[in-house]
């Protein structure tokens, strides 16, 4: 399956999206990423049991952050997808691309984009 | 263990308003355990007072550091060397409340803010959970109570309850709060000391808390 998503899109992996902390999602803002979502397994489907609810938890947690010093929620997002859903994860790419481009560059400053 | 939460992040950032170098000083002591003021909640903090000032268009130097613990003076000594050679324009506490009064007490010439609202002495129910079970009233009856403090953990902090508020075990103030008083019966029932509950309990002794002014304890035999 040959798929494109926006080139613009920065992957980074991590073993679980367990692992995604809440500082590596502020420190992507604060280095002038636009917006940062993170992709993990479905909701009971985490290899790990609840990695990927964890990681829901922290998003919601930096969502608040940022509403809180006036900047835009949305451009941090929690997707579910599984490993074997190729078109739903371009899609979502192309979903948040389109969101945080409405949304327009980060008055943080310019830098990395989403990841 | 203290217990205490970050104060919100707008007050803090209004705090910090006027300075674009500061030191953000954690603690590995009560607020690490309780998960408001150590490492982490320091990185998190920098990042998000960093942000908020790049959003501004005017971007604040923020060093972290976590000190072992705030409320000894031999730990303050850790901060000896970043404030003698850096200029720091203030210094942001994220201990409790003990903390940045130790660190303005050292530093006198320092301006020195707290991160944190130190909200009560307590433990945690589950992770990320924390709940009040002692008001250092400073003369311990627990054990007239079932092992339970109706001090702290009685919303009318009643020696001889419940009041008539008491409906199904939980608390009139609010169905997620036990009563405590129902605790208490429930729990001498089970010890077969019910009826200790008879015995009205005298009025406390407040000299050993807060209304006898500041508290202090001294130990001559750790003196030196
Ligand atoms: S309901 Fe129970 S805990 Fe609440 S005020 Fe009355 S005695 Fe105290």
């Amino acid at each position: 399956m040959r798929l494109n998503y926006p080139s613009n899109i920065k992957i980074i992996n991590v073993p679980c999206t367990g692992r995604v902390d809440i500082l590596h999602l502020l420190k992507a803002v604060e280095d002038g990423a636009d917006g940062v979502y993170v992709a993990g397994c479905l909701e009971g489907d985490c290899h790990y049991v609840s990695g990927n609810l964890k990681a829901k938890r922290r998003v919601t947690y930096v969502k608040k952050v940022l509403e809180d010093i006036g900047l835009e929620p949305e451009r941090v997002e929690m997707y579910n997808l599984s490993a074997a859903q190729g078109t739903r994860f371009a899609e979502i790419a192309r979903e948040f691309t389109e969101r945080i481009r409405e949304l327009g560059p980060s008055p943080v400053g310019s830098g990395a984009k989403a990841a | 263990m203290v217990v205490a939460e970050s104060k919100p992040i707008e007050e803090i950032l209004a705090m910090v308003a006027d300075f674009d170098k500061i030191l953000l000083t954690g603690c590995k002591g009560c607020v690490t355990v309780c998960n408001a003021g150590g490492q982490k909640e320091v990185g998190i903090l920098a990042s998000a007072l960093k942000i908020a000032r790049k959003k501004e268009g005017r971007e604040i130097e923020i060093e972290e550091i976590t000190l072992e613990r705030q409320c000894d003076p031999e730990y303050i000594d850790q901060l000896e060397e970043p404030i003698a050679n850096d200029k720091y324009e203030a210094v942001v506490s994220m201990a409790c409340s003990v903390g940045p009064q130790y660190i303005a007490k050292r530093y006198e010439d320092m301006l020195v803010f707290p991160a944190l609202n130190t909200t009560f002495i307590g433990g945690s129910l589950e992770h990320g959970v924390w709940a009040e079970f002692c008001q250092a009233c400073g003369s311990c009856g627990i054990h007239n109570f079932g092992t339970l403090c109706p001090i702290a953990r009685c919303a009318k902090s009643l020696l001889n309850g419940p009041c008539g508020g008491s409906a199904g075990g939980k608390c009139e103030i609010s169905p997620e709060i036990d009563c405590v008083w129902h605790l208490i019966y429930e729990r001498m029932s089970r010890l077969g000391q019910v009826d200790k509950m008879a015995n009205v309990v005298m009025f406390k002794d407040w000299t050993t808390s807060r209304d006898g002014g500041p508290r202090k304890i001294v130990r001559e035999d750790l003196k030196q």
